[in-house]
C-alpha cells in the first residue's frame, strides 16, 4: 500500500508548490530601501519649471511619492483612487513624473486630474534608480523623519489604501 | 495585336507603369541611400568612446537580472530600464568605482534579486543548499533500498526444488536458442 501511497504524497506536495508558485507575483520583489532615508533628491517642478522641490523640503510630515507617466497604463487604472485620497486630505501626494515629456504630462494631468500637492519631473529617470523603481506606477510612503515605511509596486488598490497605506499613514502621523 | 492587347487592357497597362514608375523611385532612393555613408555616420550615435569602459560593462551587467523582463539580464535586454541601468553602470565606470562598488550600489536600490548570483545568507540557504538535500534524500532512499532488497535475497534462499527448476528452464532456454 505504501508503495502507491508515496509516490502520490510526493506528487500532491509537488503540486501543492507548484500552484503557489503560479500564484506568486514575480514583479513583487521586497525593497531593500525600507527602514531606510529616502534618497535626497531636488528636482524641477512640473508646472513651473524655475521652481525645485528638494525631499528635505518634506521633512517633518508624512508624505506620499507616486511615480507615474504618461505613457504608462497602469497609473491610469490608479488615478481616480489618488484623486480620492488627494481630496480626502489625509496625506499629500507627491508625483514624481517619471521619464516623461513635460506637454504630455501636463495634458495628462490636465485630462484625468491633478492629485498632486506638488510635481516633479525626473525625465532620465536618475532619481528613478536611486529609488529603485522599476516598474511604473510606484508608490512610496515616507515618514516624517524621511525613512521610506512602504512601498507599493503597481497600481495603488482600494485593499492596498484601505487595509495597509492609510493605517500606516494614521500610525506615522501620530507618532513623532 | 499588341496594340490591341494594350488597347483592351489599358487599366492593367497603366497599373503596371505606375508599378514601374515606383519601383523607380525605389530604386533612387536605395542608390542614394547607398552612396551616403556621411549620412549615415550621423545618425549612428557612437555607443561608447572607450571601448574597455564599455566590455567592463557588459561583463558586469551579464551578471545582472533586468527587473522589468525577469528572464532577461541587463546586458542583453532592450527595456528602457535595462538601459538606464546599463548609462548608470558605464558612468560610475568612468568615474573609476569598481565592480563590487557598482554592484553593492545596484543592491542597495534594487536588492539582491538584481543579482543572478545571490550571496549566501539566512534566506538564501536554502536556495543554495536545496538541490544538494534533496540529492541527499534520493541518495539515502536508494541506499536503503538497495540494503532492503539484499537483505531480501539473503533472507530468502531458493529452496533445491527452486533450483532445480530454475536450472530446467535455462537449460531449456539455452537449448532453444541454439536450434
Amino acid at each position: 500500500m505504501i508503495r502507491f501511497l508515496l509516490p502520490l504524497v510526493a506528487f500532491i506536495v509537488l503540486v501543492a508548490f507548484l500552484l503557489v508558485g503560479l500564484n506568486l507575483n514575480p514583479r513583487k520583489i521586497p525593497s531593500p530601501l525600507i527602514g531606510k532615508p529616502a534618497p535626497e533628491f531636488q528636482l524641477q517642478q512640473l508646472y513651473e519649471s524655475e521652481k525645485t522641490l528638494a525631499s528635505k523640503d518634506n521633512l517633518g510630515k508624512v508624505w506620499l511619492l507616486n511615480v507615474w507617466a504618461s505613457w504608462c497604463a497602469a497609473c491610469r487604472e490608479e488615478h481616480p483612487l489618488l484623486i480620492q485620497l488627494a481630496n480626502s486630505g489625509v496625506v499629500p501626494i507627491y508625483g514624481l513624473n517619471y521619464k516623461d515629456k513635460r506637454d504630455l504630462a501636463l495634458q495628462w494631468l490636465d485630462r484625468f486630474g491633478d492629485p498632486y500637492t506638488v510635481s516633479i519631473v525626473d525625465p532620465d529617470g536618475r532619481v528613478g534608480i536611486e529609488y529603485g523603481v522599476y516598474g511604473v506606477p510606484e508608490t512610496y510612503v515616507i515618514d516624517k523623519s524621511g525613512i521610506i515605511q512602504y512601498k507599493q509596486i503597481g497600481p495603488v488598490t482600494v485593499d492596498v489604501l484601505e487595509k495597509t497605506i492609510l493605517p500606516l499613514v494614521k500610525g506615522l502621523q501620530g507618532g513623532i | 495585336m499588341s496594340l490591341e492587347f494594350i488597347k483592351n487592357h489599358r487599366q492593367l497597362v497603366t497599373t503596371w507603369l505606375r508599378i514601374l514608375h515606383g519601383k523607380r523611385q525605389l530604386v533612387l532612393l536605395l542608390t542614394i541611400l547607398a552612396v551616403s555613408p556621411l549620412g549615415w555616420a550621423k545618425v549612428a550615435v557612437p555607443v561608447a568612446e572607450n571601448p574597455e569602459i564599455e566590455r567592463r560593462m557588459i561583463a558586469l551587467s551579464k551578471e545582472l537580472r533586468c527587473l522589468v523582463c525577469q528572464n532577461e539580464s541587463l546586458a542583453g535586454s532592450q527595456s528602457d530600464f535595462a538601459k538606464d541601468l546599463r548609462r548608470e553602470i558605464r558612468e560610475q565606470l568612468i568615474a573609476n568605482k569598481s565592480n563590487q562598488e557598482i554592484t553593492d550600489f545596484l543592491v542597495a536600490r534594487y536588492g539582491d534579486f538584481i543579482l543572478y548570483r545571490p550571496p549566501i545568507k539566512s534566506t538564501t540557504l536554502l536556495l543554495w543548499f536545496g538541490p544538494f538535500i534533496f540529492l541527499l534524500i534520493g541518495a539515502g532512499a536508494l541506499i536503503i533500498y538497495l540494503k532492503q532488497r539484499r537483505k531480501l535475497l539473503e533472507e530468502m534462499p531458493l529452496s533445491k526444488e527452486q533450483l532445480d527448476q530454475a536450472e530446467t528452464l535455462l537449460k531449456k532456454g539455452s537449448d532453444g536458442d541454439s536450434t
